[in-house]
């Protein structure tokens, strides 16, 4: 099976409206349905489009960076958020909140940014090595 | 330091080093300092948690300052913290054994991560307040073990990590089973609020019931009769140094939550689940000797023998006397060490001869005459040899077979004490004196730099061991208290409930908002 002009179009299309999607999930998801779990699987999708239509390498050279890396900031990112309101004498996992030009910050949307680059880090890592592994799963595209 | 970040220390170290892990993926080198560091700093922060328990009595904290029956707590008494410390001296001693053991395809694959993962997982079991956060956190061990078990991909270990996976499912299942219908009844999941509720639930029947699913459940953790058979598949197959935490440490796990629960929560009915953990207790010691005397493979006859220990460990709870729970404790305290112990010596006597089994391991003493010391105190103590800590152990454990009148129960343990010996000096003739049997005694060759480091946390468990026999007192005295405090719970529970009250009166703190008060707002 060879990848359409039709695939590959779409998925540039597809690709950035995915990811602002996963960010407003992410976003989202402090007072409704959503959140770092589901906005990470959105934006690891986008990429695993990508991946498809391009081929891994192509995906791989989008990130930027490996999944591992991504993994270990987004984990980073949510141990920091745990452990900030340990500073000012509160519990683990404590919210801290500060009010900025009417906008609601606060270190749950951190953990929650947290749990949105792992989610991403590990559904590439699994999809890429699967793909990497399996080459028939996504067939090369420089056939097409 | 303030409680709250020393209770939660143990959790937090290794939860930066498996980030740091992950983020030097490429520099196994530095891996394996921050994994030795992480250990280290875990078993420091575990040794602060016991002086500042001597100090001040039971320490609780709740987490993200959410008042029960919302948040969680976090409770040390003196069992957690002896689990700790312990635990957190088998994860230095296999950091450093490690370092020439584990290859480079396991470090990239992510050993080091998973390592300090695992260690999330049994501090989180041992510090946890909550029925359900317990679940939590044998789910986080379970995964990374299974991990752990997998990495390297031979047959063997797959068809051992299928049976391990599989009967660990089961029994999440049976657990997350048991947390539902003690929520349904009561209404709680807090251990301490449990431990009042469940007296006042008044259908004792379902209470057992209930009980008897926590038992399934542990049991197949804590590889008890007739619940044991995934060990023995599987602990062998993966290396020495995932084998020895694994068997020092899992199964001690399901033992701890049987502790905890069969003495905190489900104290209703003692003369129905405590005989019925007293016949486990019986069979358990009795099947792991025995599956032992056939074993020809060195982890096997180690992996066999764990589960006749779980089994004078379960006997300690199921006679519920003080004395008996102190020689529970003790016993774990031992059997930890020596154990993991053993299986390091195993890996070494791999590396220096290729092969686990007996027959291939002839006259090992001839050329590794340290080697062969190293061994003989964990193996001797295993098998309670006076005047080694394994005999302290089970001395107390007798003693409090007798004074309950359970002699039964008593002339196993000696018995099954008996046949330990038997399997460990089947080990010394075939492994370690020449011409036990074994093919041939081919020479063995020099010894690497590897397998020196190798020696490190091999003499210094050993040192342990010999320091807990000579010198059994604080021990004991540490053994005394949990016993005590397990034994009469109201200590736990005044101290939690305390807590939960002085939490509630300070709510809604100014300037901290979307804690506790939020939900209120709602």
């Amino acid at each position: 099976m060879r990848h359409s002009v039709i695939l590959r179009t779409a998925a540039r299309l597809l690709v950035p409206l995915m990811l602002l999607f996963s960010v407003f999930l992410l976003l989202r998801g402090h007072n409704e349905t959503g959140g770092g779990f589901i906005g990470g699987l959105v934006a690891g999708i986008s990429f695993a489009l990508y991946a498809i239509a391009y081929g891994t390498a192509a995906s791989r050279a989008a990130l930027r960076t490996t999944p591992q890396q991504l993994m270990a900031v987004g984990l980073g990112i949510a141990v920091v958020s745990a452990l900030l309101p340990l500073l000012g004498g509160g519990a683990l996992l404590e919210g801290l909140w500060v009010q900025w030009q009417g906008i609601k910050l606060g270190s749950p949307v951190l953990f929650d940014v947290g749990v949105y680059l792992l989610v991403i880090g590990v559904t590439l890592v699994v999809i890429y090595e699967l793909e990497e592994h399996n080459p028939r799963l996504f067939p090369d595209v420089s056939l097409g | 330091m303030s409680a709250h970040l020393l209770i939660i220390l143990p959790l937090v170290i290794p939860f930066v080093a498996a980030v740091a892990t992950l983020l030097f993926a490429r520099r196994p080198g530095v891996q394996k300092g921050i994994n030795i560091a992480s250990m280290t700093g875990i078993l420091a922060a575990s040794g602060a948690l016991l002086m500042r328990l001597q100090a001040e009595g039971i320490l609780v904290t709740t987490i993200g300052d959410w008042p029960v029956p919302f948040g969680i707590v976090f409770v040390v008494d003196h069992l957690s913290v002896i689990m700790l410390i312990v635990s957190a001296i088998i994860g230095v001693a296999v950091a450093i054994y490690a370092v020439p053991d584990a290859d480079s395809t396991r470090v990239r694959f992510g050993f080091y991560p998973f390592f300090n993962l695992l260690m999330i997982g049994i501090n989180g079991a041992f510090l946890t307040g909550d029925l359900f956060n317990l679940y939590v956190w044998f789910e986080v061990m379970l995964i990374s073990s299974f991990v752990l078990i997998v990495l390297g991909n031979t047959d063997e270990q797959l068809a051992g990590a299928v049976k391990y996976v599989v009967i660990n499912l089961v029994s999440s299942l049976l657990f997350l089973a048991g947390v539902g219908l003690v929520y349904g009844m009561t209404g709680t999941l807090n251990m301490a609020e449990l431990s009042v509720a469940l007296a006042d639930v008044g259908q004792p029947g379902l209470v057992t019931v209930v009980a008897m699913l926590f038992l399934i459940s542990f049991g197949i953790k804590a590889a008890l009769f007739p619940l044991f058979f995934w060990l023995p598949a599987s602990y062998h197959t993966p290396p020495a140094s995932v084998s020895a935490f694994f068997a020092g440490l899992l199964t001690k796990v399901g033992v701890y939550a049987l502790f905890r629960v069969f003495t905190l929560l489900f104290t209703q009915d003692v003369g129905y689940t405590h005989t019925l953990l007293l016949w486990g207790a019986g069979l358990t010691m009795v099947t792991g000797v025995l599956g032992a005397a056939v074993q020809n493979d060195f982890r096997r006859v180690l992996s066999f023998h764990i589960i006749s220990q779980i089994g004078y460990m379960i006997m300690g709870l199921a006679l519920y006397t003080p004395l008996a729970i102190l020689g529970g404790v003790f016993y774990i305290v031992h059997h930890i060490i020596v154990k993991a112990n053993l299986f390091l010596v195993s890996g070494v006597a791999k590396r220096l001869r290729g092969s686990y089994s007996l027959k291939s391991l002839d006259g090992l003493y001839a050329y590794h005459p340290w080697l062969a010391t190293l061994f003989v105190i964990p193996a001797f103590s295993l098998a309670g040899f006076p005047p080694l800590s394994g005999f302290w152990a089970k001395l107390i454990l007798t003693i409090a077979g007798i004074e309950v009148g359970a002699y039964w129960i008593v002339a196993v343990a000696v018995a099954v004490g008996l046949f330990t010996m038997f399997s460990m000096t089947k080990i010394w003739v075939k492994a370690f004196l020449p011409g036990g049997g074994g093919d041939a005694a081919d020479a063995v060759g020099p010894l690497r730099l590897g397998t020196r480091v190798m020696y490190a946390p091999i003499a210094g468990l050993a040192a342990l061991t010999l320091m807990i026999s000579v010198f059994a007192g604080p021990v004991y005295d540490l053994a005394e208290r949990s016993a005590n405090e397990l034994h009469n719970s109201s200590e736990y529970v005044e101290a939690v409930l305390d807590h939960e009250k002085s939490v509630a009166d300070s709510a809604s703190r100014p300037g901290v908002d979307g804690g506790a008060g939020d939900v209120y707002a709602r």
